[in-house]
């Protein structure tokens, strides 16, 4: 059975980076995968989504409304604006963490009130802040692992070699910090 | 070896495995990553960035007929600036083999039209090839040179942002050298005067006979048989969506090698399914083949003719539903328009010119596009790569045909890659038939929306030789142009001085160049030394003294935001990068906004 993860958030919070890792250590793992992702103008503090699909043979490269199985929002209202991509038995992974859009940095409108407590009476949501256990971590960056590991969790898939994948992708001077915001992230669900 | 590939990693591998020695495109999305993933291989193979689409191709066919192994990538809208080689090179043909990528972008996520460049085979009468998946990417390189080498023709190799933006696990293999082919002086086959382009003519036709036959025989067009219920033909990425959709619950005819199209497969195929669905983005490519065949179809009448055909499109025409979702009505969604970055230096330009009232602005393809909407309002029409120069003095001429309030000066933008792309022939044009045109270039010292790729402004080529800057402020004076500045754009009183300028200099053309590197750039050696202490410094904001005017959320900067209920101004200070164009605009009696003290 084919299985969908949804990464999605603002361009430059490195979901691209996630769903990196996830799709290698899949791969890895067995798994037949295809992984999806818009470029260009949405880059530019725009909505961005990275759509990893797995299994044993994977047709589709991205995931239909109602399709995923989890939806990982980087950012607040992003989970809002993905959520009917979620299978209605699916779950959600969100970062308590906003960046207003223009029109919120405009004055026209607010940033919307009470997402968390809509995710969660809708579908089972894990808030994390990843923000302060990155900050925690000495490095806003790792974000997006601290994400990776709750999503990797959550999807049963935290028994994947991990440290290995880690160590193999990314910079050895950040593979430790890595390694850590990862297990960080796992312990969070 | 097993690697996760986009497709256009895939095409980079595959181009390496089939021996290719010469690479050449210019930047455009979904292809850009084809160039960059090539010029991974130096050494083996020559990449480089070409000046524009048409010139990149050019590049190839010098290539070809020197005897090298050698393909070009392009953007849909790439292939118009190309077409004009193409459709000669269908004549002559290569020597060295050579394919012709061209992505195109069903759903337009970065681009200015829907075009199917399908109809580019057809109409230049070359074979073409449509990979779905990476690993297909990969290995129909390979199949499009020897197909090249055996026709004496480029081949059309036709992506979409689905099949390019992909990644899959594509089983990889080694290089295989490919002499390179003697050159063997030939003006009969590769000067295309009447005399000779006319028996040139016939030949093509001769060799479209010939593919006609191969097409029919070729295993990248092949019928996958479950029962005789639903028929489905499909080509690219919508033969995967069809799978997600049917299954094994329908027969598929899956189309890779799509001029000419295999009509002796479609007709059996047709003739043994009872209800036939073609299922394609943009044009009824296929369709129309199935109906000349005689065969009715669901096709158009049932699809979208517009937008990707994802499994939901699918679902939704064939089915009348989609996958049950949550549901959720959207008030808690506020839209996400992409925007210039903080320390964008078009946003000083941007904030000058949108104050005025008494021009057009002629834009054009790059992040500055982004400055038609809000905050700034600041342009008033665009078309493609390029235009801006020509379009603003169009308009120019007959603007000073009308009088009073309806007169306008015409302001063309656009940034240093889109000169040199084509812009630099607009100017030429405003020099020679000398109208008052003012041209803008935004040179922020690399080609910014599509990540960063070097142009001739940069100082470097794609492989990373250093090479000499061509200064485009003596590109423009050596045209003649005798009003010439260049100006800082984050010194927002420089680029106010240098707009009244250009505004009071009624009689002539003037060339205004802002230079200010991308925020996002890289540093170059010469940039340190140029642009020395840039995007170092932090600014914040005193609660105390600001009084929510809203001055400096007018510059559209993201890194700043409006409190509503407190009606002061805050800056996000990882955000900031010291640009100091929102404490230029903060009210002089105010001045709430000030560089942090180190």
């Amino acid at each position: 059975m084919t299985k969908s993860i949804m990464l999605v958030g603002v361009g430059g919070q490195g979901t691209i980076l996630a769903a990196k890792l996830l799709t290698v250590a899949l791969m890895d793992a067995g798994y037949d995968v295809k992984m999806s992702e818009i470029h260009g103008m949405s880059q530019r503090g725009g909505s961005v989504s990275s759509q990893v699909r797995y299994g044993k043979e994977v047709h589709s490269p991205v995931i239909e409304e109602g399709g995923a199985d989890i939806l990982v929002a980087f950012e607040k209202m992003e989970a809002m604006r993905w959520l009917n991509y979620l299978k209605p038995s699916g779950k959600v992974v969100v970062n308590n963490w906003e960046i207003k859009s223009m029109p919120i940095v405009t004055g026209k409108v607010d940033y919307p009130k009470g997402i968390i407590e809509e995710l969660q009476s809708k579908v089972p949501t894990t808030a994390i802040d990843a923000a302060k256990l990155a900050s925690e971590l000495g490095n806003s960056k790792v974000m997006n692992v601290i994400l990776l590991g709750a999503t990797v969790k959550s999807m049963g898939l935290d028994t994947l070699d991990w440290e290995r994948i880690i160590k193999e992708n990314v910079k050895p001077a950040l593979a430790e910090l890595n390694i850590k915001a990862l297990k960080l992230g796992m312990a969070q669900v | 070896m097993k690697k996760l590939l986009t497709g256009d990693e895939a095409v980079a591998r595959g181009a390496w495995e089939a021996g290719v020695k010469y690479a050449s495109a210019y930047p455009g999305t979904p292809s850009t990553e084809i160039l960059e993933n090539i010029a991974l291989y130096k050494g083996d193979i020559i990449a480089e960035w070409g000046t524009n689409e048409k010139v990149a191709m050019e590049t190839a066919i010098g290539a070809s007929i020197a005897g090298a192994r050698s393909i070009c990538a392009q953007k849909h809208v790439g292939l118009n600036v190309a077409s004009d080689p193409l459709f000669t090179l269908a004549y002559t043909g290569i020597n060295g083999g050579m394919v012709v990528v061209t992505a195109d972008e069903p759903g337009q996520h970065s681009s200015q039209n829907e075009q199917d460049n399908r109809n580019y085979a057809k109409a230049a009468k070359v074979p073409m090839v449509e990979p779905a998946t990476a690993q297909e990417s990969k290995d129909m390189v390979k199949v499009a040179l020897e197909v090249s080498e055996a026709f004496d023709t480029p081949v059309l190799f036709r992506m979409t942002t689905r099949v390019c933006h992909s990644k899959g696990i594509v089983e990889c293999g080694e290089r295989q050298e490919v002499p390179l082919k003697d050159y063997v002086k030939d003006v009969r086959k590769n000067i295309p005067v009447p005399a000779n382009a006319i028996p040139m003519r016939v030949k093509v036709e001769a060799r479209t006979e010939k593919l006609k036959v191969y097409t029919e025989e070729t295993p990248l067009n092949f019928a996958e048989m479950n029962g005789s219920e639903i028929g489905i033909i499909a080509s690219g990425v919508c033969y995967s969506y069809a799978k997600e959709v049917f299954g094994d619950s329908a027969s598929y005819l899956k189309l890779g090698f799509t001029y000419p199209l295999p009509v002796g497969k479609i007709r059996d195929f047709c003739a043994k399914v009872k209800k036939i669905y073609v299922i394609e983005e943009n044009d009824p490519y296929i369709e129309d083949q199935v109906r000349m065949l005689g065969f009715d179809c669901f096709g158009k009448n049932l699809f979208p003719f517009n937008g990707e055909m994802t499994p939901d499109v699918i679902r939704k025409a064939v089915f009348g539903k989609a996958c049950e979702t949550i549901g959720t009505d959207g008030s808690k969604v506020v839209g996400r328009p992409p925007t210039l970055c903080a320390g964008c230096p078009h946003r000083g330009f941007f904030h000058e010119i949108g104050k005025r009232k008494n021009v057009a602005i002629a834009g054009d393809i790059g992040c500055y596009t982004l400055a038609f909407t809000e905050p700034y309002n600041a342009m008033d029409w665009c078309n493609c790569m390029g235009s801006s120069t020509g379009t603003a003095h169009g308009a120019q001429q007959v603007f000073n045909l009308k009088e009073g309030e309806a007169k306008k000066r015409v302001v063309a933008v656009h940034g240093d890659s889109t000169f040199f792309h084509t812009a630099i022939n607009g100017l030429i044009n405003i020099a020679y038939n000398r109208s008052n045109t003012i041209t803008v270039i935004l040179d922020n010292r690399i080609t910014g929306m599509t990540g960063h790729q070097e142009n001739p402004a940069s100082g470097y080529t794609l492989q990373g030789m250093a090479t000499p800057e061509i200064e485009i402020e003596g590109v423009v004076k050596s045209l003649g142009f005798k009003n010439v500045l260049t100006v800082n754009p984050n010194d927002l009183t420089a680029m106010k001085n240098a707009i009244e300028w250009a505004l009071a200099t009624e009689d002539e053309p003037s060339v205004l160049i802002t230079r200010w590197p991308c925020v996002l750039k890289k540093f170059s050696p010469e940039d340190k030394a140029e642009f020395k202490g840039a995007f170092t410094e932090k600014y914040c904001i005193d609660p105390d003294k600001c009084i929510g005017c809203g001055a400096c959320i007018k510059t559209g900067c993201p890194a700043l935001s409006l409190d509503k209920a407190t009606k002061k101004v805050s800056i996000t200070r990882d955000q900031c990068v010291g640009c100091g164009v929102c404490a230029q605009v903060c009210p002089p009696k105010v001045q709430a906004i000030s560089k942090e003290v180190k």
